[in-house]
């Protein structure tokens, strides 16, 4: 398992990491905590000719409170996600999720601006920024932008970040659905990796759903928010009916992932069930 | 006797091993080394058109190429099959050749192509990718039964119906009147699935030939290093045989997968000759996945008949077994002598027929991995044994005891005679249900699983009684069937002139433990101190001989040879005690490390005796100087371990995910040396065998690739898979061997895997599922439900 060679040129800054990737071209690519990257390097399955490690540019790893909304650096790792108070508080579906990535030594090194970067259809913080609303922050030579996560994931491995961008911050709203939110993920064995994972967020008041947001991840080619549950728990009394005839419209309309091990059938009944469980759970 | 033999003394090896300080094949360098790669097939049968080196033999940095025409020019033929199984009318097993790089033909995904060397790793593996390989790709064919059908794609032009031979063991005509008459039989056709070995350590060899002194040495991942350098000199490279070393240092897990001489590893040492410098070879996960060997795959219809009063009358199975691509070294053997001869099980069933068909396949070779042939046998018997007590309505435990051969010893009661060849040596099959089912409450927790159900939720209990051969093996007898080896083993005890010990064991240590109970042994019959005692092994140079370690052989063979030598040591020692002591030897009596004459307090210690042999002045005449004796230990007959288990699982009813709850055993392994390493070797294969219940297994799609050939994809068992395992056991000693011991290391997987797979079936008796195809995957069970509703 021995990657092609390649140069490797370390950023200090992100500035510096924009004006490298401008330098380097089509041909170079960002390392952050390489543990999507490396891998399938060494698999030869990606042979970039220049690396260029954003992993040590300190400005990318903080969690701030921002009044309106939290802002996370996309050098963050998911330890620091998981471990965080702020986030367990006003968003601890994220760093429910964040618990769930990998093993200790994972967790230690990937960033969730890698993952969302990466844009892997079996990741599980998309569904997540999904259900929490959240913005994604990107910089490139012409400067910075926002992108709402809805408009974020575009396809199979691909997100709204143009060539030479940098994914530099994830923003999440500190509303009360936030406040209340959670992650839910059924494993594929081997992997551990999402069959599914269910991201949501309620905000609930005398016992019925005033608004909610439902992320899924693991099921379609990219995580998406499920329009058809939100609409149907939505204003309703949060009960076992409710939430049963709610979870029934997990998927409904999508195309979902399957293959030899997964079939259709099964991860649109494993994407109820979890639904089922994450509303009941919130509930 | 002192007081070790029986202590859970601490593994003296794991000080080293959990500090990462082990030395295994890959941490050996040598001067001038080079690193080769394997340049693989990605096709599961084609043919060879064209073998392009050329753009890669000029890249810088590479020192050679080599392709299959090269070493067949040399003459080489690769790797063989240790056992030969004939078909059924007399007719010579089908042998196809297995080349160490691929001549005309590609036979499975992964099969070499070409060898590529360079002067470091990333420079071969770069040239490897430069290396042209033009395949015609044919038809594969990777179901067992298809393979043996007209018409299906041939892969070796030697082999119709690409069967390797057909087999029975049992009474046909017997058989066949127990179903004539039977008042009631239960059917069962399933796939005991492939699995993949994965070892944490991948296999690598050093090959290196020495032109001053004509010398090869060959460090490499092996379970038994002087049987490869057997292969290898006499088979596959024609070296003499003193004029090659081959070394196994520490070995990261071999379950199986590293016994055989794989022709990488011979690759390895006959290119060191060709470019005149050392090569070494590290596996990568990717090749362990598509070159170990792999173990299992059967596909089985099985019957079991029964009279009205619910005991068993007839046992009949009909098996095609893959052997993979290639014969491997002891392929022919697993779904034979080590399958069907189990299927007596632990009853009384007066009539059995087993028939097998071994084929090849377009995938991966198929040998012994961990309990080999004795898990697809007790799947076989103790799935028919659940399935049948369920269908007449009897508790699965009581008809058990019902059927099951009565207690015998092996002392005053005769070994127990089965019906396909084998003579058990001592059992006790109720004694150990007995006492599992009292460690489980068992009627408390078929309440529990009642109330359960009640409640709505999926909770079943499931049983394994399980019979099993090891120790391999009476070497006569393993001849008289085809092995064309021996399978004895052997031991020097070295008493060095301070007393100190060195014991040169012909069995090697790859996670079992040897360098602690090989000493305990010593220690405790000597009176000395552990820390006197050191354990040598895996090196061809300094140990005599050996048949290696496999088939939980090492304590009931190897360990026999140890306890031989040390008789042949008492001995000796006590001659030359009585010549110190002016008595005669039978005069004295040896404890804790004395020789005492009886009846008094004259003595002598080991330790004086030992400097006396080696500084022999005043010394008995006639008497050889020093203290080494070296002992071939030959068994009488297999050793036969069995064991009770209870699995208790919940099952998810909105996913299909399966829980192991609770999982009981009790072992009976005879005699034992240390119970924490045997209760350590039981925790491990239960894990491999609730890994095949419930997670693993190749998944090749038609055109032969395999489509989970990695660990994004494959799923072994981790910690949190597991519960708490509640061991026990009971000693029924071995009547046969000094030590009256029989062996444990595969135990866990041979019984659990059915017994997972009884407690799903029992937690899903409402939905009348009466069988599922393993692993018992959450979609699969998840599955079933849905067609139940
Ligand atoms: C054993 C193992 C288990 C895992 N299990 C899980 C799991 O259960 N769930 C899960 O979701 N993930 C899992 N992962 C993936 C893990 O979360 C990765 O860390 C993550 O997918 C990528 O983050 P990274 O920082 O390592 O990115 P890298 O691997 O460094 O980069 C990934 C990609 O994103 C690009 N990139 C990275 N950062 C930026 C940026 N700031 N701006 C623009 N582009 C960028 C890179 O160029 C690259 O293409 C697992 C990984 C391993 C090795």
């Amino acid at each position: 398992m021995i990657p092609v060679s390649f140069d490797y040129k370390r950023a200090n800054s992100v500035s510096d990491a924009i004006s490298l990737l401008q330098q380097h071209g089509e041909n170079a690519k960002i390392l952050a905590g390489g543990h999507s990257l490396v891998p399938t390097m060494k698999l030869r399955l990606a042979t970039p000719e220049t690396l260029i490690d954003i992993g040590g540019i300190m400005e990318l790893k903080y969690i701030e409170d921002k009044g309106d909304y939290l802002a996370i650096g996309s050098g963050t790792t998911h330890c620091m996600v998981e471990s965080s108070d702020l986030i367990q508080q006003k968003a601890p579906g994220l760093s429910q999720a964040a618990a769930q990535i990998g093993d200790v030594q994972v967790r230690n090194r990937g960033t969730i601006g890698g993952v969302l970067a990466h844009s892997d259809p079996q990741a599980d913080y998309p569904g997540v920024v999904l259900a929490l609303d959240a913005t994604i922050v990107a910089q490139g030579s012409g400067g910075e932008r926002t992108i709402a996560a809805s408009d974020y994931f575009t396809g199979l491995w691909e997100t709204a970040l143009t060539e030479g961008e940098i994914l530099t911050e994830i923003r999440i709203p500190t509303d009360s659905a936030n406040a209340n939110s959670c992650y839910l993920k059924f494993p594929q064995p081997a992997s551990r990796y999402p069959y599914v994972g269910c991201a949501v967020a309620m905000s609930a008041s005398g016992g019925s759903c005033s608004d909610v947001r439902v992320g899924l991840s693991g099921v379609g080619e990219f995580a998406f928010r499920d329009s058809g549950v939100e609409d149907s728990i939505r204003g309703q009394t949060l009960n076992e009916s409710s939430i049963a005839s709610a979870s029934a419209k997990a998927a409904q309309g999508r195309s979902v992932l399957s293959d030899v091990f997964v079939s259709e059938e099964y991860r649109r009944a494993m994407a109820q069930v979890y639904t089922k469980r994450a509303l009941t759970q919130l509930s | 006797m002192g007081d070790l033999i029986g202590k859970s003394v601490k593994r003296v090896e794991d000080y080293r091993l959990l500090k990462g300080e082990g030395k295994y094949t890959d941490d050996f360098n040598m001067a001038n080394q080079t690193f080769a790669v394997y340049v693989r097939s990605p096709h599961a049968h084609a043919k060879l058109v064209n073998v392009d080196i050329s753009a890669a033999k000029a890249m810088d940095g590479v020192v050679n190429v080599f392709t299959g025409k090269d070493i067949k020019d040399a003459g080489i033929v690769g790797s063989i099959c240790g056992w030969q199984v004939d078909f059924k009318n007399g007719d010579t097993m089908k042998e196809p050749g297995h080349p160490i790089l691929a001549v005309d033909k590609v036979r499975h995904v992964g099969d070499a192509v070409a060898l590529v060397i360079a002067e470091d790793k990333g420079t071969a593996r770069d040239a490897a990718g430069a290396v042209e390989v033009t395949y015609e790709v044919l038809d594969a064919i990777v179901d067992p039964k298809a393979a043996a059908q007209d018409g299906a794609p041939q892969i070796h032009d030697d082999v119709p119906n690409n069967t390797i031979f057909d087999w029975e063991l049992g009474n046909k005509d017997e058989t066949d009147k127990a179903f004539k008459n039977a008042h009631h039989i239960t059917e069962l056709s399933y796939h005991n699935q492939k699995l993949i070995p994965n070892a944490i350590e991948p296999r690598a060899a050093l090959g290196h030939y020495d032109i001053s002194d004509d010398k090869y040495t060959l460090y490499t991942t092996s379970q038994n290093p002087h049987l490869a350098r057997l292969i290898i000199a006499a088979f596959v490279l024609s070296i003499p045989e003193h004029k090659l070393r081959v070394v196994a240092p520490d070995v990261g897990g071999g379950f199986g997968s590293k016994i055989f001489t794989y022709n990488d590893e011979c690759g390895v040492l006959w290119a060191s000759k060709q470019i005149g410098r050392p090569v070494k070879w590290t596996a990568d996960r990717t090749e362990a996945f598509f070159t170990d060997c792999h173990g299992r795959d059967h596909v089985t219809d099985a019957k079991l008949a029964l009279d009205a009063d619910g005991n068993i009358t007839g046992l009949r199975t009909k098996t095609y077994a893959s052997l993979g691509a290639y014969l491997s070294n002891f392929s022919t053997c697993v779904p034979t002598y080590l399958h069907g001869t189990l299927m007596q099980g632990a009853y009384i069933t007066p009539a059995v027929h087993v028939d097998v068909t071994a084929v090849v396949t377009n995938t991966v070779p198929v040998d012994a991995l961990r309990g080999a042939g004795r898990p697809e046998a007790t799947y076989c018997i103790e799935r028919l044994i659940e399935t049948a007590a369920r269908e007449i309505g009897m508790d699965p435990a009581e008809f058990r005891l019902k059927n099951f051969i009565p207690p015998f010893d092996g002392v005053k009661q005769p070994g127990y005679q089965t019906q396909v060849a084998l003579q058990y040596d001592s059992g006790n099959y109720e004694g150990t249900l007995k006492k599992v089912l009292k460690n489980a409450k068992y009627e408390k927790l078929k309440k529990e699983r009642d109330a359960a159900r009640a409640d709505g939720k999926l909770m079943g209990i499931g049983f394994s009684t399980y019979v099993e051969a090891c120790g391999l093996a009476p070497s006569a007898l393993v001849g008289s069937l085809g092995c064309r080896i021996g399978l004895y083993d052997a031991a020097s005890i070295r008493v060095h002139p301070t007393g100190k010990v060195t014991i040169f064991a012909g069995a090697h240590s790859h996670g079992q433990g040897h360098d602690t109970t090989f000493a305990q042994i010593v220690a405790d019959e000597f009176g000395i101190g552990m820390d006197d005692v050191n354990v040598v092994h895996g090196d061809t140079d300094s140990v005599p001989f050996g048949y290696g370690t496999y088939g939980s052989r090492s304590i009931s063979v190897c360990g026999n040879a140890i306890m031989k030598s040390v008789d042949k040591v008492k001995e000796k020692g006590a001659r030359i005690a009585a010549h110190k002591l002016e008595c005669s030897p039978e005069d004295l009596e040896f404890e804790n490390g004395s020789w005492t004459v009886k009846g008094t307090e004259k003595s002598v210690g080991f330790g004086d005796v030992s400097l006396t042999a080696y500084v022999p002045h005043d010394y008995p005449e006639n008497e050889e100087p020093g203290l080494d004796f070296t002992s071939f230990y030959d068994p009488a007959n297999f050793v036969f371990p069995f064991g009770a288990h209870i699995c208790v699982v919940e099952v998810d009813k909105d996913t299909g995910e399966v829980k192991v709850v609770k999982y009981f055993t009790v072992d009976d392994a005879g005699n034992v040396i240390n119970p924490m390493i045997v209760e350590g070797q039981i925790h491990g294969g239960l894990a491999h065998g609730i890994g095949q219940a419930l997670y693993e297994g190749a998944v090749y799609d038609d055109s032969g690739q395999l489509l989970n050939g990695s660990m994004l994809e494959y799923c072994i068992p981790r910690a949190d898979n597991m519960p708490l395992f509640e061991t026990d056991s009971t000693v029924t000693p071995c009547p046969h061997n000094p030590l009256g011991v029989k062996g444990i290391a595969e135990a866990g997987t041979i019984g659990s895997t059915p017994a997972v797979v009884n407690a799903v079936i029992d937690a899903l008796s409402d939905y009348g599922v009466k069988d599922l195809q393993m692993p018992l995957a959450p979609q699969r069970v998840w599955a079933a439900m849905q067609q139940a509703k």
